[in-house]
């Protein structure tokens, strides 16, 4: 039976703020899930309870029907892996070197092993030839390549990507969609995808899991979330008579 | 000051700073990684001091004394962080600015009432007074072994942080430490790691000191200490090359104005140092060498 990281009536409060309010996804090893919404409506805050950033308020995180660690590195471990929406690179350390620190935290702690499995990552994601540079001195494509890079070598059973597209053209955002194809293919982990690029959403995702304001509005295949009048509303907004002023979320 | 006077007064530098220079590598190095200033990292200098005096007390030959000193220093480094910073992980830098005085206050106290509050005297090795004549220079042989044991401390340091996992983790954690823990590597590790290292520096820098001292007393880190956060500050914070030329630019400093000032200044010596200092970071409030560009 495959794994399954489930959250389950999750909300979040900062303060007077809601920022979550009873959100429930379900991942299993093998799927791609998208997480979609507008700024602010508390993707990247989910994405934190699930890796163990911080707590949720109430709601149950579990992995393989095991609450989740308090601890980040602990969630790590058990093969929760994420990257960041603002790239969080350790750019005075090489490509190469910033894929060990992941190989590390799996549990390779010998050098040579570690060091041919991250240039193996890094050629996944075809970046190889970029082993020996600075990750600071690396094209914004190539640094959101290279976090990829970092959080495979970490051995995830579930991978949490925010916004891995951002900033990309569109023959980079295909790439990427292809590149994460093929890490469920070859890998057969979980992937959650938070993004803005609907069409990346839409192209490589089984299930789509829709946020507005810190609640689920949707939820379903990509092609019932893309017609669903509540995600149209949220994304561009209604009429005085309520009606969505245009026909898709696209 | 003549020419001549002021490169041998450079020369006659060196001790100072290469002391100077080791302290402020353990400085930088848990500055980058918990942003913390450890006052108390001048108490572990004393610890080895003492550890020195009782060895050399009983006659036990310089070939134990080495290891048995960096040992102790290491073993109380990694004390320190378990029993007084650990229950702080999290805590705010003043919390740990705190805490770290706290420390310091309370290892001297101990050792004022456990052994002395006098100096103890530590024997004189014979070759610390040893003299080199270089032209018109004089160079001794505690200045060449401080320089030389600095830099090859420097050079390992530099190749343990940028070939070995252990030292990529911490300089990848000294980046972005949240982050090295999101990727499943255990803060705990890293940070003792790095308190070890700092421990062992400051093991080394002991070893250096009090071979030429000639006493330790139960504050007898405390000036050093000062003067190793101010060479960490005059670098750049977080940078351990610029620890380094910090602390040598300090004890260069130190040494040409104990030379140059008339015995009525002489009381403002310490006054005219932070003068220059202050003036310095006026000119380059990044410090010479510049702030945190990755620990090595």
């Amino acid at each position: 039976m495959s794994a399954v990281l489930e959250a389950v009536d999750v909300s979040k409060r900062f303060g007077g703020v809601h920022a979550l309010r009873n959100v429930s996804l379900r991942l299993r090893e093998g799927d791609v899930v998208g997480l979609i919404g507008p700024n602010g409506s508390g993707k990247t805050t989910f994405l934190n309870c699930l890796s163990g950033v911080f707590p949720p308020s109430t709601g149950r995180i579990a992995l393989d029907g095991r609450p989740i660690p308090r601890r980040g590195h602990a969630v790590a471990r058990r093969g929760v892996v994420r990257t960041f929406q603002n790239i969080r690179l350790f750019g005075w350390l090489t490509a190469l070197q910033n894929v060990e620190v992941g190989a590390l935290g799996a549990g390779r702690a010998r050098r040579g092993s570690s060091r041919r499995h991250a240039l193996q990552t890094l050629a996944q994601l075809g970046i190889d030839r970029l082993a020996d540079r600075y990750a600071g001195t690396l094209s914004y494509g190539d640094q959101r390549r290279l976090e990829i890079a970092r959080a495979l070598a970490a051995a995830p059973r579930f991978l949490l990507l925010d916004e891995p597209a951002a900033g990309m053209n569109e023959g980079e955002s295909a790439e990427l969609g292809a590149a994460v194809q093929a890490i469920r293919r070859e890998r057969g982990c979980g992937v959650l995808v938070v993004e803005h690029d609907l069409r990346l959403i839409m192209r490589i995702c089984d299930h789509v899991v829709v946020l507005n304001e810190g609640e689920v509005i949707a939820s379903g295949s990509p092609g019932d979330v893309r017609t669903d009048p509540a995600v149209v509303a949220a994304y561009i907004g209604t009429d005085d008579t309520g009606n969505a002023t245009n026909g898709g979320a696209e | 000051m003549t020419l001549h006077e002021f490169v041998q007064q450079c020369i006659n530098g060196l001790s100072l700073g290469s002391t100077y220079a080791l302290l402020a590598l353990g400085l930088a190095m848990l500055f980058s990684i918990m942003g913390l200033i450890n006052f108390a990292h001048g108490e572990l200098l004393t610890i080895g001091g003492y550890v020195m005096w009782t060895l050399l007390h009983h006659d036990v030959s310089w070939a134990l004394v080495v290891p048995a000193t960096l040992l102790a220093t290491t073993l109380a480094a990694v004390a320190m962080e378990r029993i007084a910073f650990r229950p702080l992980r999290g805590a705010s830098i003043e919390t740990l600015l705190v805490t770290s005085f706290a420390l310091a206050f309370f290892i001297q106290t101990v050792l004022q009432i456990g052994v002395s509050a006098e100096p103890e005297p530590i024997a004189h090795t014979g070759w610390s007074d040893r003299g080199y004549s270089v032209g018109p220079y004089t160079i001794g042989l505690i200045q060449i072994i401080t320089t030389a044991v600095t830099f090859a401390v420097l050079v390992a340091l530099v190749v343990f942080l940028r070939r070995t996992l252990l030292g990529v983790s911490i300089r990848a954690a000294a980046e972005d430490f949240a982050v090295v823990r999101l990727m499943g590597i255990p803060a705990g590790r890293v940070v003792v790691a790095a308190f070890a290292l700092s421990g062992l520096l400051a093991g080394i820098a002991s070893l250096l000191f009090f071979a030429s001292a000639g006493s330790v007393s139960p504050t007898s880190g405390t000036a050093p200490v000062v003067a190793a956060f101010i060479a960490v500050v005059l670098g750049g914070l977080g940078n351990l090359a610029g620890a380094v030329v910090g602390g040598y630019v300090l004890g260069f400093a130190d040494q040409i104005l104990a030379a140059v000032h008339s015995s009525t200044i002489l009381q403002f010596h310490d006054a005219v140092v932070l003068a220059i200092l202050i003036g310095l970071l006026l000119l380059r409030p990044q410090g010479l060498v510049g702030r945190s560009r990755g620990l090595a």
